[in-house]
């Protein structure tokens, strides 16, 4: 009895509170964006820390550059490149957004518009390059 | 005895300590280095592995191809200075947020510094100091125009 609505009560849909007036909303343009941009950093500097050392065996001997930089050839290793220019290319074209929108008021205001600019970037690039790479690491053209 | 007090209306100005902003600095360098990083990354993917048979052209010749040229030289030198100072700034920041332990914290920041300035510094001598015709490597792997031996 004593839960029952009363009568003054309009029975109104529960909605879920947003906050307004913050960059960060849980959409493609707010902390997705965020969380891979900086899970892309992170894996792109670990490579080039590995990427550093493979390119300086040139100073050890041809036959040992040659025989670390062959498996950079192999399929899985092929795959795995495809993920590393995915990630430098995403990475890359949400960091010419960021500074977009934080140098450029109209990109502070078309941040949904530039988001998806990212995401058409992103693909087009991929759409060229891993058909290439594939062609190269399967048929060694 | 008056006291002043400060009009509770006046905007909050940050107090000032030192001359250099370090944090501002590293803000901007994210930025600038980021746009030209776009440019010398972009090249140096395309050049290796979209022209020519892509991946399966690299090897010691095509290097020593590349690194008798000092505009590669330069080229790889840029982004290799730019790119390993943006990523180990960025890794900082990372630091920064999620450890909340200052020992652990500071005991990682050295360590970025350290492996950042270290590769930084074999990179460098590695691409100005390349010999690409070694004396008595094997013809077939190095590059075409080095002198049979
Ligand atoms: C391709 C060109 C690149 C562009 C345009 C770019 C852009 C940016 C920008 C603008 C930021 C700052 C984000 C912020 O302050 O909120 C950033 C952060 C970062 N970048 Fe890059 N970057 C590039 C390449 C790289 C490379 C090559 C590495 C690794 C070696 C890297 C690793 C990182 C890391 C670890 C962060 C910190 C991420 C975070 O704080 O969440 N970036 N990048
Ligand atoms: C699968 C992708 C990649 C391949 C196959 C590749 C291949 C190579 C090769 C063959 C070299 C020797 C010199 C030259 O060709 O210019 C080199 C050097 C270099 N690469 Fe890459 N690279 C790749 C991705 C990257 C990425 C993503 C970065 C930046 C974050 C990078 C940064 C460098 C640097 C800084 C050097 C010079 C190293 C030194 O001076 O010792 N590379 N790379």
């Amino acid at each position: 009895m004593s839960s029952q609505p009363t009568e003054t009560q309009a029975p109104t849909r529960r909605r879920k509170p947003r906050p307004a007036g913050t960059l960060y909303r849980g959409d493609i343009t707010g902390l997705w964006s965020w969380v891979l941009h900086r899970i892309t950093g992170v894996a792109i500097f670990f490579f080039l820390l590995v990427h550093i050392l493979d390119t300086a065996l040139v100073r050890i001997s041809p036959a040992a550059y040659d025989a670390v930089i062959g498996t950079y050839k192999t399929p899985i290793m092929g795959l795995g490149e495809v993920a590393l220019v995915g990630a430098i290319a995403y990475h890359a074209f949400n960091g010419l957004r960021i500074i977009l929108v934080d140098f450029w008021q109209w990109g502070t205001t078309h941040q949904r518009l530039l988001s998806w600019i990212v995401i058409a970037l992103w693909v087009i690039t991929m759409a060229g390059f891993v058909p290439r790479h594939l062609i190269s690491v399967f048929t060694g053209q | 005895m008056s006291v002043t007090i400060e009009n509770p209306r006046s905007p909050y100005t940050r107090p000032r300590v030192g001359g250099l902003n370090i944090e501002k600095w590293g803000w901007i360098y994210m930025r600038v280095s980021g746009v030209v990083l776009v440019v010398l990354i972009f090249g140096h993917l395309f050049v290796n592995l979209m022209l020519g048979t892509g991946v399966h052209q690299i090897d010691f010749a095509f290097v020593g191809g590349k690194w008798s040229d000092p505009f590669w030289q330069w080229w790889d030198t840029i982004m290799l200075w730019l790119a390993m100072i943006h990523g180990a700034n960025g890794m900082r920041t990372i630091v920064n947020d999620y450890v909340r332990k200052v020992q652990v914290a500071r005991v990682l920041k050295v360590a970025l510094f350290a492996s950042a300035a270290i590769l930084i510094i074999l990179g460098t001598l590695v691409a100005f100091t390349f010999d690409p015709c070694p004396a008595g490597a094997p013809a077939d792997l190095v590059a075409s125009f080095c002198p049979v031996s």
